[in-house]
């Protein structure tokens, strides 16, 4: 087994309480569909979408993240699979296609 | 119910209440964005770690700190409430405030002004209503339009304008004067009632957005009910009488999802868990020395829910509570509800004469179930062709599908030989 981070990049935030609330029952179940079959190593966290960037032999302090929003990391997961074939076959049930979003699978170096 | 949707319904109103009082009803819009904040953000966390073991004192916790922040960046630009004052300035001070206006008996304070403030007495009952859906029950615009049944645009306009009155009263209605108190809590009860009958005669169509209504109206009242500021024996009775109609919300639709009259409906489907608590509250109203008109409708909605069958319904006890509450509030359509009754005890033909006697029977001109009740009592008198005319003219006046598939219904009745 491998394990990969799922990035997930650039979905538009929900409009509403409502639409939040659908949203994110979609990524309950599909995280509990995950764990069941035994995908999941960390589910991880969400990201603010704001931060500060330390850059430069001077270690300049600047605002908030490079990337433009349709980029943004949203979140992340540690997933455990056979291989990148197969995470990226289980990415696919992932909620964030419905809002524009992408997930950026990084297999994690073996040692 | 989704438990989720009643969180947000829930703790959207206790949020804005208590935000409102820190930044002050003139930073309304603040106060919102905070609580679709804290509400985003709270979902954000919890599709990755799971529900959290107790997510109300969750969202508290993220409003709060949101709260904080906000305060934080924004107290030299913006006045706030007028409790927070100086209070604001110091972070020795900032945080210990905030922490004593989240604490929960501060909280429910702060939601019982807040039903207070949303009953302005400057502001139409209609305008009460709705903001009250909108802010203590959590109703987008859309949602409060579609309960209402009335367009977005109206509902948005109705909202901004009455925003704009309380954003001039700057604070929370207080609820420590109890002469104040006195002059307001008839307004929020009327209100109350106003939006209960919205959900169980309201012209929405839809069953689950009308159930809805009488569950958000109970909830309030019994918010109300359950402060000293609220307690007094016509809240109790507003209590009974939402329980014991809401019991029978579930026989009032067939399987089919038709409307069945009072006659037809299935008794052993009628909630009797909330039967018992609507009689509960309607013998704890019976104190002290005030008779109101909801004592009175609680008091027939008891003799209803109490009796094991139409026919073996107290009839004339109902007639004589529909004469008291004609005497206290009277209307067309209480008078239509006293004729009906009528009707039950002393035959059809002195129904019909106490319907058609109706004072000011011209404002139940656009109201399907006049025509329907004569109908309906003609029919009893054997005369079906008139009895017909009478549900063509119900049919005609529906103001949903089920209504004009009752009325049909009805229509169809008549055909059957006597």
């Amino acid at each position: 087994m491998s394990q990969y981070l799922f990035l997930y990049r650039g979905a538009q935030r929900p409009m509403s309480p409502a639409e939040s609330q659908q949203n994110m029952q979609k990524w309950m179940s599909w995280f509990q569909d995950l764990g069941q079959q035994g995908y999941i190593k960390d589910p991880g966290q969400p990201l603010e979408p704001t931060g500060k960037i330390v850059s430069g032999k001077k270690k300049t302090v600047t605002d908030g993240p490079f990337a433009e929003a349709k980029d943004l990391v949203g979140g992340y997961t540690i997933v455990e699979a056979r291989d990148i074939a197969e995470a990226a076959e289980v990415s696919k049930g992932c909620p964030i296609f419905e809002r524009d979003g992408f997930v950026e699978i990084r297999p994690v170096m073996k040692m | 119910v989704d438990p989720l949707d009643s969180l947000f319904r829930h703790e959207s109103g206790r949020m804005i209440s208590v935000l409102t009082r820190l930044f002050g009803f003139h930073n309304l819009a603040l106060a919102e964005d905070v609580v679709q904040d804290a509400f985003c953000q709270a979902l954000d966390v919890w599709k990755f770690r799971g529900l959290p073991e107790n997510p109300s004192a969750w969202l508290m916790a993220c409003a709060k700190r949101k709260a904080i922040d906000v305060l934080r960046r924004e107290r030299t630009a913006r006045e706030f409430g007028p409790e927070l004052g100086r209070l604001a300035d110091s972070e020795w001070t900032l945080v210990p405030a905030v922490e004593e206006r989240f604490a929960p008996h501060a909280i429910q304070d702060d939601l019982l002004r807040m039903m207070f403030s949303c009953c302005d007495p400057r502001l139409k009952e209609e305008a009460q209503v709705a903001l009250i859906l909108h802010i203590l029950c959590g109703f987008s615009v859309g949602e409060v339009a579609g309960a209402l049944v009335a367009r977005h645009a109206a509902i948005e306009k109705r909202l901004g304008r009455a925003k704009k009155v309380l954003a001039g009263s700057r604070g929370l209605f207080e609820v420590a004067n109890a002469r104040d108190v006195a002059v307001r809590r008839p307004i929020v009860q009327r209100a109350l009632y106003l939006l209960f009958n919205e959900g169980y005669h309201g012209a929405s169509t839809e069953s689950v957005v009308r159930a809805e209504l009488c569950r958000e109206a109970i909830r309030l009242t019994s918010l109300l009910q359950e402060h000293p500021a609220g307690d007094t024996p016509s809240t109790r009775a507003l209590r009974a009488l939402m329980c014991l109609h809401a019991a029978r919300l579930p026989a009032r639709l067939d399987a089919g999802g038709e409307l069945l009259p009072l006659s037809e409906q299935d008794r052993s489907r009628w909630d009797r868990a909330l039967l018992a608590e609507g009689q509960r509250w309607l013998e704890r109203s019976a104190t002290g020395s005030e008779l109101t008109d909801y004592h009175v409708e609680a008091a027939i909605a008891w003799a209803h829910g109490s009796a094991p069958s139409a026919a073996d319904t107290d009839w004339a006890r109902i007639v004589a509570l529909y004469d008291q509450l004609m005497r206290l509030r009277p209307s067309p359509v209480v008078a239509l509800n006293r004729a009906i009754a009528i009707a039950q005890l002393e035959g059809p033909e002195r129904g019909l004469a106490e319907i058609n006697a109706i004072a000011g029977a011209e404002k139940l001109a656009t109201y399907p179930f006049h025509p329907a009740a004569l109908g309906e009592l003609e029919l009893r008198c054997g005369r079906a062709r008139a009895a017909r005319e009478h549900f063509l003219k119900a049919r005609a006046l529906a103001r949903s599908p089920s209504e004009r598939r009752f009325f049909e219904q009805r229509i169809e009745a008549c055909r059957r030989p006597d």
